[in-house]
């Protein structure tokens, strides 16, 4: 119903952003390709809550009692397991989505809070490696700028199966972002929509992957700890299949994980919510035997302390953040509001980073525009931002009473919907019902 | 020479020891028995003799070694090689050089589908025929074909130069034949020298991207 005329009722069925984007094709011919993530309404982290410690339980002391935040990850089979301050880490991106100052950025930022950062599409850049001091190098379907002393550069290797954004689905970089740079390390022509391949060139299932993985730790030495990442969507079965595959750490990104370009039909409706993607990836490492043991990542729509909490809680070891990092570069900031406004957008809802005319000069390969952000202040930006999250993640693990961010357990939850207890495996508040699981 | 036998040293031993050999250095393997992943990560011009059927991914990422197989090779043989030569004296499982960066890669036998596919800058020769969908994605390098080739020959091909002397089965989207100008010739016959098959260039024909796909088109969309 209309504010000014109530007598107008908007359509459930045909609200105005539907028949807008009816009218967007009908004119245009193509589907609407964006960045971004779900923007859809999925039961979230937000539909869980914790149980503070009071009698029967006590909590520790903020800024006295210890509450330590170190993990671990690629022990299983790797001589060089990676170790952090934080189990926040950094999301792949790629340089040629991203430009080579957001990249620098990402890797000061992650290397002052004591985390990793991961490359992307496109190989990785010396300034990335040079900020570094953990990185991640993701091995993927396009294998564009692939490099075997790139390989033996990083500090890990993350194997690509998969994206939350886009489960099955390869990556694009229009035209308009195949800058000579770009072009040239991904051995393509200036200007070409690049379409990156869904699924690997060499080989197909999970029996090949056993032998990939081999082919990789021969490469490296055994050194290098190798994640294996998959958008959720058959979580248990894909988590079971990457460790017995041989992977140390396997990475799971929900459905709300960004893109830097994916099919708007695609990021809304392929994948399932991270929130019931954790619990299916921790029973399917519990169930070998191997929680803990394997590390798991979980990403997708984590935003704050009390999302990497609850994560953890549920059983991952570490979260991944994209967008939000970005976000603490700069990305949305109203600081730009005039230019968001002439592109047709504005600060808060903009989402077309394939295009490359990001005002706040993150997603984009214009020299003028990537100029904007200096990468010494953004990193500066996401250190703080990832310290917060760090405190905020501690603040709710001391009111646990656990002296290490990994004692959370889902017995210090409660879920405040039904979809999310059914999904998250906890009980709804005031019962003891897990939908699916019995109880009252 | 320094022989490793496969059947008392593990792979991984083996690619310990070529990956810190020196150049010029030589080396024998010999029971391979099908292995996976032998000799691969090497990174300095060893010569390497592989005697024996090797299984995935033999060669794989190539930096300047000599690599010669007598025998078959399995799936992903010299995948993302960068540099260097890898022959192999009988036939190519599929994916044979795929993504692969640099270097020369000689299949004396025939290569199964997918051969080439995403290759960025490799050569590859084959003597005999190969299977479908080779040359997939491939973004640049000459795939050359001394026998026949089978469906869908370069889809989606970038700016990789095809050269077939026998029959195309048929030619993958926006995969067209082309023009053999004279440094193509030049090109092709550069190659069959290097790799040591003896045909005319004049036998050969030329296939390569129309470069229609380059930019989304609505109107093209059936090209897909």
């Amino acid at each position: 119903m209309s504010k000014d005329n109530p007598t107008l009722i908007e359509s459930a069925t045909f609200p105005r952003h539907v028949i807008a984007e009816i009218q967007r094709a009908a004119k245009t011919g193509i589907y609407d390709i964006r960045g971004f993530g779900a923007k859809r309404d999925i039961p979230t982290f937000d539909d869980l809550v914790f149980l503070g410690a009071s009698t029967s339980r006590y909590p520790l002391e903020g800024y006295r009692e210890k509450c330590t935040t170190e993990v671990v990850l690629g022990n299983r089979f790797a001589k060089n397991p990676i170790h952090l301050k934080t189990p926040i880490t950094i999301a792949g991106m790629s340089f040629g989505s991203l430009s080579a100052q957001a990249k620098e950025s990402l890797g000061r930022g992650a290397s002052l809070a004591g985390t990793s950062t991961t490359t992307g599409d496109g190989g990785m850049t010396p300034e990335e490696r040079g900020h570094s001091k953990t990185l991640v190098y993701q091995y993927l379907p396009s294998r564009y700028g692939m490099n075997p002393d790139d390989l033996r550069r990083a500090d890990a290797i993350e194997i690509v199966l998969g994206q939350g954004a886009k489960p099955g689905g390869g990556g694009m970089l229009l035209g308009q972002k195949i800058s000579p740079r770009v072009a040239q390390m991904r051995n393509l022509p200036e200007g070409i929509d690049q379409r990156s391949a869904c699924r690997h060139p060499d080989w197909t299932g999970p029996d090949d992957l056993q032998i990939k993985i081999q082919e990789l730790r021969e490469i490296t030495n055994w050194e290098k700890p190798i994640y294996v990442k998959v958008g959720a969507t058959r979580v248990f079965y894909d988590v079971t299949l990457a460790v017995k595959a041989g992977a140390d750490v396997v990475v799971v990104d929900g459905m709300q994980g960004g893109t830097a370009a994916t099919q708007d039909v695609f990021i809304e409706h392929v994948g399932i919510p991270t929130l019931p993607a954790v619990r299916m990836a921790v029973e399917a490492l519990q169930e070998m035997d191997m929680h803990r043991k394997v590390q798991l990542i979980v990403s997708g729509g984590i935003r704050s302390g009390a999302d990497v909490a609850k994560a953890l809680a549920l059983g991952a070891d570490a979260v991944a953040i994209g967008t939000a990092a970005l976000i603490a570069l700069g990305d949305q900031s109203p600081e730009y509001d005039e230019d968001y406004k002439a592109i047709g957008s504005a600060a808060g809802f903009w989402d077309d980073y394939q295009q490359g005319n990001d005002p706040a000069g993150i997603t984009t390969q214009d020299p003028e525009l990537a100029k904007r952000l200096d990468p010494k202040l953004g990193g500066r930006r996401l250190a703080n931002y990832l310290n917060v999250l760090t405190l905020e993640l501690q603040t709710l693990a001391r009111a646990c009473g656990k002296s290490h961010v990994h004692n959370l357990e889902p017995e210090d939850m409660v879920a405040l919907t039904m979809e999310a207890a059914a999904m998250a495996g906890v009980p709804l508040a005031g019962t003891e019902w897990i939908p699916g699981k019995g109880g009252m | 020479m320094t022989e490793i036998n496969l059947d008392n040293k593990s792979v991984r031993e083996l690619n310990e020891k070529l990956q810190s050999a020196s150049s010029g250095d030589k080396f024998s393997v010999t029971n391979t028995g099908g292995k996976h992943a032998v000799s691969v990560g090497l990174i300095s011009a060893v010569n390497v003799d592989i005697n024996g059927h090797v299984g995935y991914y033999c060669a794989g990422m190539n930096q300047q070694a000599k690599i010669k197989i007598n025998g078959n090779a399995g799936p992903g043989l010299a995948e993302n090689m960068m540099s260097g030569e890898v022959r192999v004296t009988g036939n190519a499982s599929q994916y044979a050089a795929a993504t692969a960066h640099g270097g020369l890669l000689v299949i004396e036998g025939d290569a199964s589908s997918r051969c080439g596919i995403s290759m960025k800058g490799v050569n590859i020769v084959v003597g005999g025929n190969i299977g479908h969908m080779s040359a997939f994605m491939a973004q640049s390098g000459c795939l050359v074909v001394c026998g026949d080739a089978g469906d869908a020959l370069g889809d989606s091909i970038y700016e990789t130069k095809i050269y077939v002397r026998g029959k195309v089965k048929s030619l993958g989207a926006d995969c067209i034949e082309k023009e053999m100008r004279d440094e193509h010739q030049k090109e092709l016959k550069q190659l069959l020298k290097q790799s040591r098959m003896s045909y005319g260039v004049d036998e050969f024909r030329r296939y390569g991207s129309a470069r229609k796909l380059y930019n989304f088109d609505i109107d093209q969309v059936d090209d897909y």
